[in-house]
Order: structure tokens, then sequence, then C-alpha cells
């Protein structure tokens, strides 16, 4: 232990704790901008500045350690004056129009400067210029950005797909495309972890509201809207809803007051996308072929690209299966086009989702397969749903509890579990189980795959023959898993990844809670719905049975083929090609 | 009213002749990466402030072009606007009346041609065209990037066993180095931008001395794989020890009689004491290295037989054959090179030079070592022949200095002729030619005739050190490609040839004479890429924390240099001339260090390479 001294109060800490925690144990905040706990250590921002006695120059709290006998003062006359003059000086490269700024409450820049009494600049504001596609699923603002390297960090990191790097040198420092490679050129998943981490609005998704609206405003359409999964376990939370409150239930009841004239559910999909990755499992171990195994999960599209880009030669591994927001599309423009008696055309289908890829993925050209243009028309993410709730200023405070519509919002427990890490794992195998054996195994028999681990692995007994199976989340845990296939050191039937840590519950889609992890608890939320509820199998649901009785027959029948599952190699990533080519 | 005054500095002058010095000084510290366009337009608005003001191109002409370069750096300039720098600066190099003005222009001019895709880049992309690359100073300019200010604040706390553990992590050889490494890593050291740069080769040595025997880490699982290795020098002993610590069975054919190559046959006692030498070389080999000396790979072992027998080959013969220097009477008796001497020196045959009045043609570090060396061996007189000038020289200045001291006579400007033979063909003189130096060329000075009369020296023995190259004929007769003197390897060590794979080379016999540290570096990389080669990744680490940062500050204190031993008193014997610091010296000077692994751009990105 080490004894410290901090704002005239005397402690003990342990060895090797920063300043920033020991004041922390002490009750004392220090503020932080740039630090990101265990992944931005860097000391860039220095407002977390504190006086060390006898030192001179001013000192980090959130990358220095105490040493015996520090006697450190984290709010004197010095300390105030340097770090309010860093805020400033960050401020005077910043575009400070919170007004028309989507991170605008939720700003971690916008708190220390209103905490620490900002009310004029006493420096002139330049800002960088500012150049960006619009129209790809992720918007950087130059002009927002104040260079605290965290969404280099997360990608270096936790993503292992370094994206970003500092670009330029001396006053024009920014952050940019690593490599000089535009981002349309790059191959970024898509995953949006470096929005999530980013402390002000300087990344964020693209605003799809207005489209939603429009369609809204358009006597015309049929507005179709599903719900993934994820997006139940957090919604609440930009509104300061407890979790208990914020529930789907509640989030259809406010979509309903939007205006959606059918809201729908995608763990119905969810369901759909296990009938038929379960079976082409089955079929895939049947026969036998072991250099197609492990079969990779396909639901989620950053994890597609990142395979894409990374691993080219082992896109076939991939299920052919579409993702259940894709599979929704295409079942709600035909199937559900015919219920309804409609042209599909007139159907115009929106999803809510935890993710920025999904923008991607609705958008990739073969996704077109009801015959009513994209199967899905318009992707939302959680923060940009939220958004639409504000815009029309329903009082989430006052929501009763609305249930879906039918047929599409029936689901079982093991569709809402694809939002957690695990959860598809889990969902097929239970429903492979049945597909085997010809009767129900324990649902929660297969629960070892849980767990907010970024690599799991599990061995089940599936009618006489040993399942490996691993579930990856976070596309740095996914390429040590990878390597270790490709090197022959792991061997499985089966693999699901997720590239945003602990699945779509951490999904970069997601609201932004800054310094917060909350996939976990937003997994803890799905699974307890599982528990609840009273269909625990995909196969179970009456809504799939009939759906596939009334239309698609069966698992991987031709209709099947044609609208639920598709060719990974209809379209490239960046590089992709040169890739593939310099290989043959 | 007096009609003369003594002219006396004010305050403002004096404080900008001290600002001047801080400014050299962190030039010469500048980190790598940096934007050139950014760079050179911070520059001009230096050469402007220079300006008196007098003339037009100057006084508007530099200000102007400034603004053009900042509008391509703001991204607001067109190819056109490059155009205009380019002809407003040969305008301005045309017109201005002093060098303030013209050689401002002329800056800009090289920037131009230098660097022009950089100014494209940023007018057709926006961005700089350089990547970022300025982590830890010191680590960046070390070939091995061996962690320095890990080890510097290891020598700090005591910890010298600790430090010596952690070189060895990226230099199996502390001991050579921390004798005669050439210190790039001091080039750019930050501490520079206060007082000077910190002596790192000096806490390398003293870690070494004070800690004693350190041993070496064990082994991996052995994999049964085998691999040649041709050549005991750093080179070769840095690749078969890492081989071997990763599990592989190494063995290293050696020419000679020793181990050690150019630290034992090129580089003499005096700097590098043959007992360090051989303590450390002994300490790596007892890994299980298995050494063949005496053997040559050509005919009898050819490079295809060792590759038939083994896994893989590792080529890092080093460059060991003189050069001649293609004069007149240069068969002479008493004419001898260089690295015949040294070599001879190396197996302990001295020669015996009493008596003998000596002239060495060279102006490099190993035209030192043989003048000094020939001191040593008894010369009566000792003169060392070079035709540029005495700063001009390759050596390292502490050599020459010590050559001087010791009493070798420095004859710059001179351009050997031809050698005089008497009757019954030994040497009678050197015969030289003044010159006087010239322009500029390719950073370094020219020597031209000076048109004055040759000049006699009369003298026993010319002692020729010119450079040396590689005996690379018994490898390019079975398929190793050479080109312009040196064996062809690619960055990864491999080496492209016919039908033979897994052969791969390094270090002097690839770069041509370059430094120990740079020799060890490439044993580093080919270890890694033979280990690879071979099938496996193995990974080499080790266990020693690095010390927290002390938050205490860092106070003005300038560098403690090495001492030597009085010129009058080693001139006489072959025992080392430099003194270990003391270890209030060495507490000092490791306390100087800046810790840029820590604070700085070292945090964020390559601060510190823990395995590899």
């Amino acid at each position: 232990m080490v004894n410290i001294t901090i704002n005239g109060q005397k402690i003990k800490v342990k060895e090797e704790t920063t300043i920033l925690d020991a004041a922390k144990s002490a009750g004392i905040t220090i503020p932080t901008l740039c630090y990101l706990k265990g992944i931005n250590e860097i000391g860039a921002c220095r407002v977390c500045v504190v006086e060390v006695e006898d030192c001179t120059k001013l000192v980090t709290a959130c990358n220095n350690k105490v040493k015996e006998g520090m006697v450190i003062h984290t709010n004197s006359p010095k300390v105030r004056e340097s770090r309010k003059n860093n805020v400033e000086l960050i401020l005077s490269q910043h575009d400070c129009r919170c007004a028309i700024c989507a991170r605008s409450g939720n700003c971690s820049l916008q708190k220390i400067a209103n905490d620490l009494d900002i009310l004029e600049l006493p420096f002139e504001t330049k800002l960088p210029k500012a150049g960006w596609p619009s129209d790809f699923p992720l918007i950087r603002n130059a002009q927002k950005c104040i260079k605290c390297m965290r969404c280099i960090q997360v990608c270096d990191k936790i993503q292992d797909l370094h994206i970003w790097d500092v670009a330029g040198t001396g006053s024009r420092t920014t952050i940019d495309v690593s490599h000089n490679r535009r981002i349309k050129e790059s191959d970024c998943a898509l995953c949006g972890q470096c929005i999530t981490h980013c402390p002000v609005g300087a990344l964020r998704e693209r605003d799809d509201v207005d489209r939603v609206l429009d369609a809204l405003a358009d006597p015309e359409k049929i507005t179709v809207v599903q719900i993934a999964p994820a997006v139940r376990a957090a919604w609440g939370e930009a509104f300061g809803l407890s979790r208990e409150f914020a529930t789907v239930k509640r989030l259809v009841s406010a979509l309903r007051k939007v205006g959606f004239n059918y809201i729908f559910d995608t763990d119905f999909s969810a369901d759909l996308t296990i009938m038929e990755e379960a079976s082409e499992f089955l079929e895939r171990l049947k026969n036998g072929d072991v250099s197609e195994l492990p079969m990779f999960t396909s639901c989620c599209p950053g994890w597609v690209r990142f395979m894409k880009s990374q691993y080219p030669d082992m896109v076939d591994q991939l299920s052919s299966a579409k993702s259940p927001q894709q599979m929704f599309g295409a079942v709600a423009k035909s199937y559900y086009a015919q219920l309804l008696g409609v042209e599909p055309s007139k159907i115009y289908s929106i999803s809510v989702m935890p993710c920025i890829a999904k923008k991607h993925e609705a958008a990739i050209p073969v996704m077109n397969d009801a015959g009513g243009g994209q199967d899905v028309d318009v992707v939302q993410t959680t923060r940009e749903i939220e958004r639409l709730i504000r815009a029309e200023h329903i009082n989430v405070r006052g929501l009763e509890e609305e249930e879906f519509d039918s047929p599409l919002g029936t689901a079982s427990g093991a569709g809402v579990i694809f939002g957690a890490t695990g959860g598809v794992m889990e969902a097929a195998l239970r429903t492979a189980y049945y597909f085997v054996t010809g009767r129900n195994p324990d649902p929660d028999s297969f629960s070892k795959v849980r767990g907010m681990d970024g690599w799991k692995e599990a061995e089940f007994n599936l009618a006489g023959q040993t399942l490996k199976v691993a579930v990856a989340s976070g596309l740095g845990n996914t390429r040590r898993l990878m390597e270790a296939v490709r090197r022959g050191k792991v061997q499985y039937h089966f693999v699901e990844i997720m590239a945003c840590p602990g699945g779509c519950a951490g999904g970069g889609g997601q609201p932004i809670a800054d310094g917060r992890e909350l996939a976990e608890e937003r997994c803890e939320v799905l699974y307890g719905l599982d528990k609840v509820n009273n269909l625990r199998f995909s196969h179970e649901n009456p809504s799939i049975k009939k759906c596939y009785e009334e239309y698609l027959e069966k698992p991987l029948s031709h209709l099947a083929h044609e609208l639920l599952h598709t060719n990974h190699h209809a379209w490239t990533m960046p590089g992709e090609n040169a890739q593939n080519s310099a290989g043959e | 009213m007096s009609r003369l005054s003594i002219i006396t500095q004010s305050k403002a002058q004096t404080t900008i002749e001290e600002l001047y010095k801080d400014l050299e000084r962190r030039i010469s510290a500048s980190p790598s990466g940096l934007c050139p366009v950014d760079l050179a337009s911070s520059f001009l608005k230096m050469c402007h402030a220079q300006s008196c003001g007098k003339c037009v191109p100057c006084r508007v002409g530099l200000g102007q072009l400034q603004k053009l370069m900042e509008d391509v750096l703001d991204g607001e300039g067109t190819l056109e606007t490059i155009d205009m720098i380019e002809k407003t600066a040969k305008n301005i190099y045309y017109t201005a009346d002093c060098a303030i003005g013209y050689e401002a222009a002329q800056m800009v001019l090289k920037g131009i041609k230098g660097f022009r895709d950089d100014f494209e880049e940023h007018v057709l992309r926006g961005r700089c065209k350089l990547e970022l690359n300025q982590p830890v100073p010191c680590v960046s300019q070390c070939p091995a990037g061996v962690d320095i200010p890990g080890y510097v604040a290891l020598v700090a706390e005591g910890r010298y066993g600790d430090a010596v553990r952690l070189i060895r992590k990226d230099n199996p050889l502390p001991a050579v180095c921390g004798l005669i490494c050439e210190h790039p890593c001091e080039v750019r050291c930050r501490r520079t931008m206060m007082d000077d740069p910190v002596n790192i080769r000096g806490l390398k040595r003293f870690a070494v001395e004070m800690a004693g025997d350190v041993p070496l880490p064990v082994p991996a699982v052995s994999t049964g794989k085998k691999v040649a290795v041709i050549g005991g020098g750093p080179c070769g002993i840095s690749a078969a020890y890492y081989l071997t610590l990763m599990g592989h069975e190494v063995t290293i054919f050696e020419q000679r009689k020793r181990l050690g190559g150019m630290l034992r046959y090129g580089i003499p006692n005096y700097r590098l004491p043959r007992k360090v030498l051989d303590d450390e070389i002994d300490q790596l080999i007892s890994l299980g290295i298995k050494v063949k000396t005496g053997v040559t790979v050509g005919e009898n072992p050819s490079i295809v037989d060792l590759r038939n027998e083994y896994d893989a080959v590792y080529i890092a013969i080093g460059a060991h054959i003189d050069r001649k220097i293609g004069i007149e009477g240069e068969d002479a008796n008493g004419v001898i090179s260089a690295v015949e001497m040294l070599r001879g020196i190396g197996d302990d045959e001295m020669p015996d030079f009493t008596g003998k009045d000596i002239v060495v043609i060279g102006g490099g570090n190993v035209a030192m070592d043989v003048a000094r060396s020939a001191i040593r061996l008894g010369a009566k007189r000792l003169r060392i022949a070079y035709r540029r000038r005495a700063v001009d020289m390759t050596a390292m200045p502490e050599e020459v200095e010590g050559a001087i001291e010791e009493g070798c006579e420095l004859l710059d400007l001179h351009s050997p002729l031809r050698i005089e033979k008497d009757k019954d063909g030994n040497v009678a003189a050197l015969w030289v030619q003044p010159q006087i130096i010239g322009p500029i060329k390719n950073g370094r000075a020219a020597p031209v005739d000076s048109q004055q009369e040759e000049v006699r020296l009369a003298c026993d023995m010319v002692i020729v050190a010119i450079g040396q190259g590689i005996e690379s004929k018994a490898f390019e007769k079975y398929g190793v490609t050479v080109k312009r003197g040196v064996i062809d390897a690619l960055n990864w060590s491999g080496v492209n040839t016919k039908d033979l794979t897994g052969i791969f080379a390094g270090g002097d016999c690839v770069t041509g004479p370059a430094t120990v540290i740079r020799a060890i570096a490439a044993g580093k990389v080919a270890a890694a890429n033979i280990d690879e080669f071979l099938g496996y990744n193995h990974i080499i680490s080790t266990d020693v924390k690095i010390p927290e940062v002390r938050l205490d500050d860092r106070v003005s204190c300038a560098r403690v240099n090495m001492k030597e031993r009085k010129p009058s008193e080693r001139a006489k014997d072959f025992n080392m001339i430099e003194c270990c610091m003391t270890k209030e010296e060495a507490d000092q000077e490791s306390r100087r260090c800046l810790r840029c692994d820590h604070f700085g751009f070292g945090i964020l990105k390559g601060g510190r390479v823990e395995k590899w």
C-alpha cells in the first residue's frame, strides 16, 4: 500500500494505482475527456491534469501512478486555470454549434465545458476543412473531432482492423482513414465501435430519419417496421427509462404513435433464420466435407464484411442464410404482401437495428429478392429511432404496453437471444437437436456459450456425435480465432461471430453512454426475455410453421433459397478482388 | 560624442543568441515522419524574419511564397499553386540581392524537387503523404529496436542485470555494443531539445559492467529443425542465438580460427578487449550453438551441400575483402592492406613495426584503427594521407582526435598518386598530390587538384585502408543473386535463388560494410523469418518489468562524456582506452532520459515492443 494525500485527505491505496483511480477511491472526481479505461490512457487532452507537490509541471492523472508520500491537488488554482485553458483550446478547434449535433446532451466535451463554466472563448475559432462522403453509413465530421485518438485505439486494440490513424503532423494533425485511403476504399467493417466510443459528435451514423418521415407521409406506401432483438434491451437508456419500464411493448406503442402501419419483430425472422441455418448446418455436417467446416454464421454484416476483406478465400464457409433483417424484408415484400393482397412495391420496409453495418447490408444490390426494390428500404439505428420518437414529442413515460402486429410479430425466446453473443449458436443448437433427434432438448442445455468472454468454446453431444462449436465477439477476438482455425490449431464444426463485443447488445448503433460498456446488462435483459417466453424453440413458433405451410414449403426449399439465402460473392469488399486475383 | 565605441550585446541580443542555439538543437532532434511541406513553410517563415527588408524579392516574395504554401497545406491550392510557388521561388533566387533571399528561395526549390508528390497529395487529396512515424526517437533510430528508455530506466534504478536481460531481447551483444556501437540512438535523442543527448552507449557499458554474469534465457522445446549459419560475426551469432532460443539446432560455419568476424578481425583490442568479446561469445555459444571453425563454404562444402543437410541456411559472411587503391607501385614490398593487418592481429599475430615510418591511406574508422594499432606496434612515425579535409572523414570524430592525440599526423587534402620503390622493390615513398576542397556533391565536399607540386612522403610502409568488399563468388555460382557486389537479399532476409529455397542472407554481405548494430539487427530479422519459414511462430520476449516514470521535473543537466586514458600512456599498449562511467555519473546520466516511451507519442503508438 502507498500513503498519499489528495486535497488534504490522507489515504492509502494499492501500489500501481493511477492518480485518477486513487482520487476516485477518496470520493474525488478528476474530470477526463480522452481517457478510456484500458484502451486510451494517453494523456492527450490534458484535462485530467493535477498538481503534484515538488513538480513544476502538472501531471495527467489518467496515466500516472501514485508514489509513496505523494501530495496531490486536483483543484488548485494552477490546475483550475490550466485545465480550463486546455478545454478552451479544444473548443477553439471544435464546431460548438451544439444545437445541431446528434450528441448534444450526451457529449463529454459539452459537459466538461459546462462544468468548468466556460461561457466565452478567449481564442479565435479555427475549424479544419471537412470532407466526407455523405452517403456512407459511417459519417465523420472533422470539425467536431477533438483528436482524442479513441477511435484509433478501439479499432486497433478491440477490433484489430486499423481503419483509423493519425494523419498529418503539427497544427494540421487530424484523424483520418489509415494509409491515406478513403473510407470507401477501406476494409472498414462498419461495426460502429468507433462511434460508440467517440466522446463527441465527430463520428455518427448516416441519419436516415428523414427518409422514414417521407415514407410515413406518403399515402401510397404501407410502412412495415421490424424491431431487432437488441434494440429492446437498450432503447429506453437515452430517455432515462429503467430497463423494467422500457419494454419492447412500449417501443411498439411509441412506433404506433409515430404512425407506422405494421409493427413487427425481427425475432420472428430470427426464428426463420434458425430454421434455414440449422438445416444448412446439418446438411453440411451430413455431407461431411471437412473443408467446408466450420460453418460460420452470417447474420452479422460487420462480420461478413470482415470475412470478405480479411479472409476472402474462406467466404464459402459462411452460411448462405441471410440475416434476420434481410429475411424479414424478403418475407415482408412477398409472403406478407400476398397476405395483404398488395403489390410488393407498395410496402415500405423499415428496420430498427443496433447496427451501422445493417445500413450497408440493406443496400447490397442483390438484397432485392422479393421483387419490390430493396427488401429493406431503410435502416434506423437505435439512436435514430430515439431521435424520431423525440421529434414526434411522444411522452415516453406515459406509454402503455402494446402488442406487435400479427403474424410477423410472433417470436420465440430463441429469436430474442440473437441480440446477445452466443445467442445465435444457442438458438441454432436447440433446433438442430430437434431436427436430428425429433425431440426438444432442455432449452437451457446449450447455455455454455453465454457470457462476455470474447472467444468461447463448447462441445455438445448431438445424437451421438460430438459437436465442437465456438463463439467470438469483437473483431480482434475474431481475428485470433480465424488465425487459429487457419493454422489448424483449433477445429470446430460451427462458429458464431459477432463483430461487436458482446454481440448486437453492444452494437455500434446502440445508445451511447461514454465510459460505460453496457452490452452485458443488455444481454441479461435478452436472456431474461427468453426465460419467460412460453416459446423457447424457433421451430415451435406458430407463425413460422404457418409461413412454411402456406408459403415457403420447408427449410431450404426452392423458394426459401430464392428469398432467404444469398450469394456472398455477388458483391465485393474493397480490395477483395485484387486479393483473389493475386492468389490465382 | 565618441568617434568609435565598443559594441556590447543587449539583453535581447544575448537572449536571441541563446534561442538560436535552442533552435539548432531542436532541429537536430527533429522526429522523423513530419509533414515536409509544413516544415518547409515554417522554415520559410523563419527565413522571412531574417530579411533586412531592403529588397523586394526577399521582403515581399518570401511572404507571398509562404502564403502559397499555406494554401497548399490547407487544401486550398491547385496544381497551378505549386507551379506558382516554383516560379516565384525561381524569380526570388534570380533576383534577390543577398543569400538571405536567394538561399531561402533555394530551400523552397529543393523542397518542390524533393517532395513534389507530397505537395500534390495536399492539393489533390487534402492530406499529407507521409505517415506519422515518430514514436520513441532512440528506439526508432536503433536498427535492432532495442528498448532504450526501458534499460536506461533500469540503470537509474540500479537494476543492471535486468537492463542486460532487456537489451538481449533485441540485441544479444550488449557488452560489445556497450563499447563500440556507433549509437545512432543518440542522434535524435529528444533530450537534445533541452541540452545534450543522453549518453546511451555509455550507460549500456555501465549496465553490462555492473551486472556481472547474467544468465541467458532457456531455449524453447527443441523443434528438431537444423539451421546452418555461414559466418560467425555479429550478424551470424545474433541469428544463431535467437534461432537457438526458438528451439532450432544451429551450426555456425566460420572460415577463420575463431568467432567474432570484424569484431575480432577488424576492431583492435584497445577499443574492444578480446576478453570482453570472448566472454560474450562464449556465453551465447554455451546455449547449445554448434561451431565449425576453419571451414570455408565454397566448393566443399558448398551452399547446396549445406542446404541438403540443413532445413535453412543463413549467409552472413560479412565484407572481408580488401579493396585495391589502383595506383602505380601498389605491388611494392611494404604495401599492406588494413584488412590483412587487422586479421593477423585478430589471430594474435602481432607484426613488429618498431622504427618504421608508415603512411596510412584512408579516412574511415578502419584507417584510424590501423594507424593507432601501428603506433602501438612501435611505428616511429605515422602519417595518414587523406584526399579530402579532416572534417570530411567518415571516421567518428573521436577516433580521429584519438589518433592525433596518440601522435598520428594527419595529412588531409593529399591524394595518393603512386608508390615509389627502391631498387629492391621495397616501398621508398608515397607520392601525393595536394588538393583544394571544391564543390559539395551528394552532400560531400569533393577535392580537386590544387595545381601545386607533387609531394614525396618518404616512408617504409604504406597501409591501404579504403574499404572492403564481399567474397560472393562461391555463392553466386550456385544461383545466389549478387547485385553491385553485394548479395541481393529482400527486406525479410530471403534470397532469390534459381532453385534453392530456404536461403537467407544478411549483414555486411548484403548492405556492404556497415555497423555492428546493423549486423545484429539483420541477424534478428533473419531469425524471425527463418523461424516462420520453418513453420513456427516463436516469440522472443522478456519478463523484465520497466520502472514507472518519475514525475519530477527534468532540470537542465549536461551530458556525461566518456573519459579516456592519457594519450601518452595508452599509446604504449593495446589495453582499453575508454574508461567506464562512475556510479555517480551513470546515476545522473540515466536520470536525464525524458522517457519518450511514456511522455509523448510513444504512449499512443510504438512506445514499447514487448515481443517479436
